[in-house]
């Protein structure tokens, strides 16, 4: 009986291993320059983390070379898993690192970027931080860039959003031990407050899935507006408790809930979902259409989107990340990661699918404006509403 | 077992390898370059080592004491926050604790000691909230042992495990927040230069857990493990062993902690969930429970494993095999299979509960070949002794069968099976005999 | 009136969240009583339960999806039973419980694997899942099923308990293993039902659950699990209707925390109560005397 088990879990295993043997088309030939992809495809920011990836994937299908210095490179893209967690977030970098990569993607959640700096900065690897809008990100790492805006930005633009509404007492929900959903809620709560209006603040614990108490909270305190700019993964089930207790106020968020995730979850429900965010759909129909066709040609690419597809800001963020990447590449004309990091500074991409991009002293990009977008619950999709300034 | 060294020897062979691995580890941090994939090597070797030190002090408490304990993570999670709190220099602590405004303590140890003692205040000022981080730790175990270690195993195991989880909330909790920095990373604290500082940290720790197993104090966790009732007999006081153990267990996984801290550059509570345990649990078990070379063998396999040289299951490709099956998540599906097929049916690891001794190993590599040799031979002695075990045990089946069929054919023809014994009518009671 | 007009929501959601943990907690305390174990992978297999409906109900209808369901969940924990723990049951304890973590991390990363770490919604049913109105609360159907079912089934089971032969056999082996096996109970069969009650209850758990927090992701089995376990030990191990009034001890005064402001500590509570019953009274609320075998 033992050794038949032993025989099969093996046998199993070797199936799995095997299964499609062959079929390896390896580097090729040829001059390959590689881009490493530091991502989370696990953990509470696994689909944000995939959309992303996404994003990055199709940029390399639609410009699979790149010429640094009059010579034609295969970009090769690295992917490593940091899990949303950032003790595994500092060896998945170190890997990446360690493979040889010229320049560094991600990551999708400011805490994981934060964690790995340090090795980026040990190494002297040019990083460029897509979606992780918290501030510390780049603050003290002089190789981390990034291509979005910061919290303590999108936090002035949330709350004169919910204070130009009308919107007097707001009920903050924060996830603890996240860096994102922490850092958001404070900003907002530092720029409501300041404007005249109060803040009921709570936080849940890791792994929570019963948001019943703290809609019941939001409701007994009597507030005008519910702010939880949380992962996706909580945002369904807050949707989905909102819409059985009948919340009777606005839930607002952040960037993360720019998703189909959120749509799906909120279609056909009596809520009100408010985002900010970085990219409208249909502002670059070219991308737009492209990528729409590109994800359901590919079965895979449509789970990782979460089923359709529809374009999440991130997606369109990972693929501007990956052009940004190009030009520092074509900019340094060479592929040693301390010749982009010399060049990354000075950069200016224009053609880019969320707004030109060049940096700031700090590395941060200069963005000025967000985009205000309100779910259309009938059909599912995100509506315009208006462009938010901070002032 | 013939001895085949003295024991001078030994010790020189044993120290020359430590010697050689070190000069190793100090060599290749500094030479090998960010962009080799040998890199990951001395990464590998860096997490290894702090691991191997907790996963040493969880074996003297699970292995040697047979106190089954679940609440390692969270003590090396007081471990790493006291270490990086009082670490992090005052010019950064307006950054660090930016919602807090920069934090109720406004020094670092390491600072006040570098400026009145230079380069060796440096070192110093690592080590004071190094030590200091082991000692809270063992502090809180010793309060927390006085209740729990009254539990039976099991009960044991799921009140430490919950210890952990409150540690958890509490050290993210927001009122906190000027000093544990809530839910936000703690980061800029002091860390070491080369790869060579936790493994010669951790060795000295786990030299000393093993110069306790082979105290006297080791020689009563032990006869505790194997029979409570018997080493109370013997005079070895229950209790304050228990606790002893439970409490040197907790400062080295405070030291780890500490290391560990170190070594991720930025640390927050998150990761030090139930999952952390079981991982550490796992080590241990390879290892070989009882057994402190088999978890230090035990962690560096379990981490080589997990962050090297199975990474490329979930990219896709691995040993030149690519296949569709290889997407992210199927790294952890594999190494969880191999570490099901190790609890199962080799459960005493690697090393079992015996440790590395010169002797055996020269012995077994002497034997190696002649081993090898004739496996097929004993892999043959094997099949036809199972196989004729097999026969046996059917040639029984089929007697039982046959009796009962037997049995059954009498029964039907109203045969009596057996004589009934002879009943009697007089019933002899005998608390109414005088009446 | 005022007190039940601000807290009527938290106890609705209390009711049910219990109601759903006790379904749970059957299933560790019936196999502690029994193999002295605690099946750390009970939880996962609650989570697989509710993962297998999602893949389940894009195929088939409703109500054959679900008898599938309760009956996957019943294959996995008996063949879980078969393969992990029954080789190891002479080994010492500590073995026992470390194949059962080790089924829980290898539950866990499968599931990884298979959802490529994406939460899964749960399918709608829509009667489920309907909004009613209770006094002030406004809340879903399934929190007012819950607790009805709950007790139906408890009910049901404690009759099984103490009216049938298997029963009987039950009790007898949780009292004294090796005796029972001595007088020709076949603790085999004993303990192969006992995982498939324990399952399919977890399975409809999961139907409950999942319907109400519509969110799977594997890691969504263990925080259930261990609060169903700290509410078995509650109501005393091996107790079926000592773990249901734990487990509605926890659920409602987990959501009055919450309601209260503390929020953060609304998980740490549960094992803040582990632990003071463990010290104040080990055998829990309805535990018997423990009958120590050395």
């Amino acid at each position: 009986m033992k050794k038949f088990l032993v025989l099969m879990l093996s046998l199993l295993l070797a199936m799995m291993s095997l299964a499609a043997c062959g079929g390896g088309s390896g580097g090729g030939g040829g001059d390959t320059v590689k881009i490493g992809v530091f991502e989370p495809a696990s953990g509470d920011n696994g689909a944000g983390g995939k959309q992303e990836t996404l994003g990055i994937y199709y940029a390399n299908e639609v410009q699979p070379t790149v010429e640094i210095g009059g010579k034609e490179y295969k970009v090769e893209l690295v992917p490593a898993d940091n899990e949303s967690d950032n003790a595994k977030a500092v060896t998945a970098a170190q890997s990446l690192v360690s493979q040889n990569v010229s320049i560094i993607l991600g990551s999708y959640g400011s805490g994981v970027s934060i964690a790995a700096a340090d090795v980026f900065a040990d190494a002297g690897m040019p990083a460029i931080g897509v979606t992780c809008t918290n501030p510390q990100v780049t603050a003290d790492c002089e190789q981390y860039f990034r291509i979005c805006f910061l919290d303590p930005f999108q936090g002035t633009v949330l709350a004169n959003y919910a204070l130009e509404n009308g919107m007097k007492k707001a009920y903050c929900l924060s996830k603890l031990g996240d860096d994102y959903s922490v850092g958001l809620v404070n900003y907002f709560k530092e720029a409501f407050t300041k404007g005249g209006g109060t803040v009921v603040e709570e936080q849940f614990p890791d792994k929570n899935s019963d948001f019943t108490s703290y809609v019941a909270n939001a409701k007994k305190e009597g507030c005008d507006v519910f702010f939880s700019p949380v992962s996706t993964e909580a945002a369904a089930l807050i949707i989905d408790q909102a819409e059985a207790q009948a919340l009777g106020m606005p839930i607002l968020a952040g960037d993360t809930w720019d998703s189909n995730v959120i749509t799906g979850a909120a279609k056909g429900k009596k809520v009100d979902v408010v985002v900010t965010t970085f990219y409208q759909e249909g502002g670059n129909a070219e991308f737009d259409t492209g990528i729409k066709e590109w994800i359901e040609s590919d079965s895979t690419a449509m789970t990782n989107n979460g089923g359709n597809s529809d374009v999440a800001a991130v997606t369109a963020m990972g693929y501007d990340a990956y052009f940004v990447a190009l030009e520092a590449m074509k900019a340094a004309g060479s592929t040693a990661p301390a010749d982009i990091l010399a060049a990354l500074p000075s950069l200016q991409v224009t053609n880019l699918v969320c707004g030109d991009v060049s940096f700031n002293e700090v590395g941060d990009a200069n963005k000025t404006e967000a985009f205000v977008k309100k779910c259309n619950t009938e059909t599912g999709s995100w509506e315009f509403l208006k462009k938010q300034s901070a002032e | 077992m013939d001895k085949t060294l003295n024991s001078k020897t030994k010790t020189l062979l044993s120290i020359a390898c430590i010697a050689a691995f070190l000069v190793f580890v100090y060599i290749g941090d500094n030479t090998i370059p960010p962009g080799s994939s040998w890199k990951m090597m001395i990464t590998v070797i860096e997490k290894g080592s702090i691991f191997a030190l907790v996963a040493a002090s969880m074996n003297l408490l699970n292995g040697f004491t047979g106190l089954f304990s679940l609440g390692q993570a969270g003590f090396m999670l007081i471990g790493a926050y006291t270490y990086a709190i009082f670490t992090i220099p005052g010019k950064s602590h307006d950054a660090v604790y930016q919602y807090f405004d920069g934090g109720l303590i406004k020094w670092s140890i390491v600072e006040i000691l570098e400026g009145k003692l230079g380069v060796l205040g440096h070192y110093i000022g690592m080590f004071i909230p190094m030590i200091g981080a082991g000692l809270i730790v063992a502090l809180i175990a010793f309060l927390i042992g006085i209740p729990v270690l009254r539990l039976k195993s099991d009960y044991l195991a799921i009140a430490t495990l919950g210890f952990a989880e409150i540690l958890r909330a509490f050290f993210q909790w927001n009122t906190l927040g000027p000093i544990t920095n809530g839910s936000n990373v703690l980061r800029k604290y002091t860390t070491y230069g080369n790869a060579i500082f936790p493994v010669i940290i951790a060795g000295i720790c786990i030299a000393i857990i093993m110069l306790l197993i082979n105290s006297t104090y080791g020689r009563a966790f032990r006869a505790i493990r194997d029979d409570e009732i018997a080493a109370e007999a013997m005079g070895v006081n229950l209790f304050k062993h228990k606790e002893m153990s439970f409490v040197i267990s907790s400062f080295f996984a405070g030291i780890s902690g500490a290391l560990l801290a170190m070594f991720q550059t930025t640390i927050n509570a998150t990761p030090f969930n139930t999952v952390m345990t079981y991982e550490i649990l796992l080590i241990v078990v390879i290892g070989g429970i009882g057994s402190i070379t088999g978890s230090i063998i035990g962690a560096f396999l379990f981490t080589a494993a997990s962050e090297w040289w199975l990474r490329g299951l979930d990219a896709g490709r691995w040993l030149g095999i690519s296949s569709s099956l290889m997407r992210p998540g199927f790294r952890k599906v594999v190494f969880a299979v191999l570490i099901m097929l190790i609890v199962l049916f080799y459960a005493q690891g690697i090393m079992g509960s015996r440790e590395f001794s010169w002797d055996r190993f020269i012995a077994w590599w002497k034997n190696l070949p002649s081993n090898l040799k004739s496996w097929p031979e004993r892999h043959k002695a094997k099949a036809t002794a199972r196989k004729e075990a097999r026969a046996t045990k059917a040639a029984a089946k089929a007697k039982a069968k046959a009796a009962k069929e037997e049995g059954e054919a009498k029964k039907a023809s109203g045969e009596k099976l057996f004589t009934p014994l002879p009943t009697s009518n007089e019933v002899m009671v005998f608390g109414k005999e005088g009446k | 009136m005022g007190f039940l007009h601000t807290w009527l929501p938290y106890i609705l959601a209390g009711i049910a969240v219990g109601g759903q943990y006790a379904l749970i907690a059957i299933g560790y305390t019936m196999v502690y009583g029994i193999l002295r174990l605690i099946n750390f992978a009970h939880g996962d297999v609650f989570m697989w339960s509710g993962l297998i409906m999602v893949y389940l109900i894009t195929v088939l209808p409703l109500w054959v999806s679900v008898i599938l369901v309760i009956l996957f969940a019943i294959i996995l924990g008996t063949t879980i039973e078969k393969v992990a723990y029954r080789p190891l049951r002479t080994a010492p304890r500590m073995s026992i419980m470390i194949s059962a973590i080790g089924v829980s991390y290898l539950l866990q990363n499968f599931a990884l694997y298979i959802t490529g770490g994406l939460t899964k919604t749960y399918p709608t049913i829509a009667w489920l899942q309907k909004t009613v109105t209770i006094g002030t609360a406004t809340t879903k159907m399934v929190t007012v099923i819950t607790p009805i079912l709950t007790i139906v089934l408890v009910a049901l089971l404690v009759l099984l308990i103490q009216k049938t032969k298997i029963g009987m056999a039950m009790r007898a082996v949780s009292r004294d293993f090796e005796t029972s096996s001595l007088m020709g109970i076949d603790i085999n069969r004993v303990i192969t039902v006992t995982f498939v009650i324990g399952c399919g209850l977890a399975a409809i758990g999961s139907v409950l659950y999942f319907s109400n927090y519509t969110g799977i992701q594997p890691m969504s089995g263990a925080m259930p699990g261990l609060k169903a376990f700290v509410a078995a030990v509650f109501g005393g191990i091996g107790s079926v209707p000592g773990a249901v009034v734990g487990a509605f001890v926890i659920g409602v005064a987990e959501n009055l925390i919450k309601g209260a402001g503390w929020t953060t500590f609304s998980d740490a509570f549960t094992f803040v109560l582990l632990i003071v019953i463990l010290m104040v009274k080990p055998t829990g609320l309805f535990g018997e005397k423990n009958i120590d075998k050395v």
